[in-house]
């Protein structure tokens, strides 16, 4: 859309893809497909990849807003929304965010070692996320060794007791914000069985007769699971029992509770909620009636959060985004923002993409309209690159980064797997340097 | 007797072997109409690539169902002519932006002989629907 631009991008890990790389399980191999559309843009002329560089301590925004006409802060949320009960802090109490980076070879997360030798795991949400956790701890071990997930992470998954996992939600069936493909993918995953409570959907299928066709498609599946009998097994001997996965609702963490010594979680304190309102404004409210569940692992997945990244940028801490209009930074022009940064940490791919095409739209109106003055050249990486040699920062560019992709499909072959993820820095860096 | 069944056979050899393109319009985010020739059997997806047509982040799990960036809309008539929908497709389509009563996935429905002549739009997105706004503004000045 604009015949000159030049596309400068920075990120703090020396690969790309964010998400796509380290959000999305490793057993959804097609959704990652988009990382191909990507490397078509990265590998323009007009566009240039700096990984390894972290704004707001290689760089600040000040010096790239010097640099260049617009800046865009797409960086999204890094943080995890904290559950703020006693007993948090627990071993055994690990945030969704961090155990998806485990398995995804997050590099920061690589020594998370989480205890899996419990036979009940807790996961406190009902969105996708806390489905891929469910799947990833229940999936058998066949159907993960040719994924892309760590080989460390596989090896501790070979060893796992877990054989129960409870997903509970503060809301109601109708509050869900899980999709309706992953409930499907959860439902029929071999060698586990779901156990959903009838009472529990009561009145549903009437209260959702008129609603829009994707939640009441999504509602029927559960009432119909719900309904079902448990599948007949040919041979049900003790050994063989099948993983089970439920669903909770109406259920909002009180307190973790510790075991006897006092160091590791044994289950957990839930409150039971009504509802008040309808749809998706219903709010959860204490009834004042409570109950224990046992369990030896904590997940919580209650959504992510933005991290406020340079003094310099207006950060909205309450709502956890960058103050913006369409994109573009209240009280700082030529800074902009998109995806989770600038409208809060939800949505899937095409909400995001269609959000940055949104942001790329005030620019080049800004562009056009002369608000961006760019009668006068910027320096770009021309300016940043000698500010980061002054530092000692080693940028990686995009055939750096294909580089470390050939190394790491080509070590995945041996194991038929389509890549064995890199997930120490320093081996990263070390493996361009020869 | 024999003229009505050679007939039917001497149609599908002519069907087959012509391959006559089928033209099939697109309505652009910005209404601006593209118009293009598309094979028998290719999906709208395939020929959105085929052809290399302007539309911004069309397909971006490349027809393995994984995304809904291929949504597009079809005209009442020829909607109802479309194969049967499947789960797979409208899970993923339940996830769209402006779902309407005759939307589909592109990377779903097949080019046939009787589409020729079709026109299908690809969806005004929320944030879309301002911008036309806008730019209607700026055109009457």
């Amino acid at each position: 859309h604009h015949d000159l631009a030049q596309v400068d991008i920075y990120e703090k890990l020396p690969v790309p893809f964010g998400l796509v790389r380290f959000g999305v399980a490793p057993d959804h191999p097609e959704v990652k497909n988009v990382i191909n559309t990507f490397t078509h843009t990265a590998r323009s002329d007009r566009c240039a990849y700096y990984g390894n560089v972290t704004v707001g301590r290689d760089v600040t925004v000040g010096e790239l807003q010097q640099a260049y006409h617009a800046v865009v802060l797409s960086y999204g949320a890094e943080g995890s929304r904290v559950l703020g009960i006693p007993g948090e802090n627990l071993s055994g109490v690990y945030s969704a965010r961090a155990f998806v980076g485990w398995y995804n070879g997050l590099p920061e997360n690589q020594d998370l070692k989480p205890d899996l030798s419990c036979e009940t795991a807790l996961i406190l949400g009902h969105g996708n996320v806390a489905l891929d956790i469910a799947r990833i701890l229940l999936s058998p071990l066949d159907f993960l060794r040719k994924t892309d997930i760590t080989d460390c992470s596989l090896a501790a998954l070979a060893c796992s007791k877990v054989k129960r996992v409870w997903l509970a939600g503060r809301r109601g069936p109708l509050q869900v914000a899980f999709t309706i493909k992953e409930l499907r993918e959860m439902i029929n995953l071999p060698g586990t069985q779901p156990v959903l409570n009838p009472a529990d959907f009561t009145g549903l299928e009437n209260a959702v007769k008129d609603a829009p066709r994707p939640r009441k498609r999504l509602t029927e599946l559960m009432i119909k699971t719900a309904l079902e009998k448990p599948r007949e097994r040919a041979a049900m001997v003790q050994a063989a029992v099948p993983r089970q996965w439920g669903l909770k609702f109406q259920r909002s963490p009180q307190e973790v509770l510790p075991t006897a010594d006092g160091t590791r979680v044994r289950g957990v304190r839930l409150a039971l909620t009504r509802l008040e309102g309808s749809g998706d404004s219903a709010k959860a409210v204490p009834t004042g009636e409570v109950e224990e569940l046992e369990c030896g692992l904590v997940l919580s997945s209650i959504g992510y959060q933005s991290l406020p990244l340079d003094p310099a940028v207006p950060f909205d801490t309450q709502h956890g985004v960058i103050p913006n209009s369409s994109g573009r930074v209240k009280g700082a022009p030529g800074l902009y923002c998109s995806g989770w940064v600038k409208r809060g940490p939800v949505g899937v791919i095409v909400s995001t993409m269609n959000d940055s095409f949104d942001t790329a739209q005030s620019v080049l109106e800004d562009l056009q309209g002369g608000v961006l003055d760019v009668s006068v050249p910027r320096g770009g990486f021309g300016a940043v690159g000698s500010i980061l040699r002054s530092r000692g920062v080693r940028p990686v560019s995009f055939s750096d980064w294909e580089r470390i992709d050939a190394a790491e499909v080509a070590r995945g072959k041996a194991a038929g797997k389509p890549r064995e993820k890199i997930v120490d820095l320093q081996e990263m860096l070390q493996l361009l340097d020869h | 007797m024999h003229r009505r069944r050679w007939a039917p056979l001497i149609f599908a050899k002519i069907s087959y072997s012509s391959a006559d393109p089928v033209t099939v319009h697109f309505i652009n985010r910005d209404g601006e109409r593209l118009t293009t020739t598309a094979k028998e059997g290719e999906s709208f997806l395939q020929v959105v690539v085929n052809q290399n047509l302007a539309i911004d982040g069309f397909g971006a799990c490349e027809g393995t169902l994984a995304c809904s960036t291929c949504h597009l809309i079809f005209e009442k008539d020829a909607f109802q002519k479309l194969d049967a929908i499947s789960d797979e497709e409208m899970d993923m389509l339940d996830l769209a932006y402006g779902l309407t009563e005759t939307s589909r996935l592109g990377c779903q429905v097949h080019i046939k002989k009787l589409m020729n002549g079709v026109t299908v739009q690809v969806p005004v997105e929320v944030s879309d629907v301002r911008r036309q706004l806008e730019v209607g503004k700026q055109s009457k000045q």
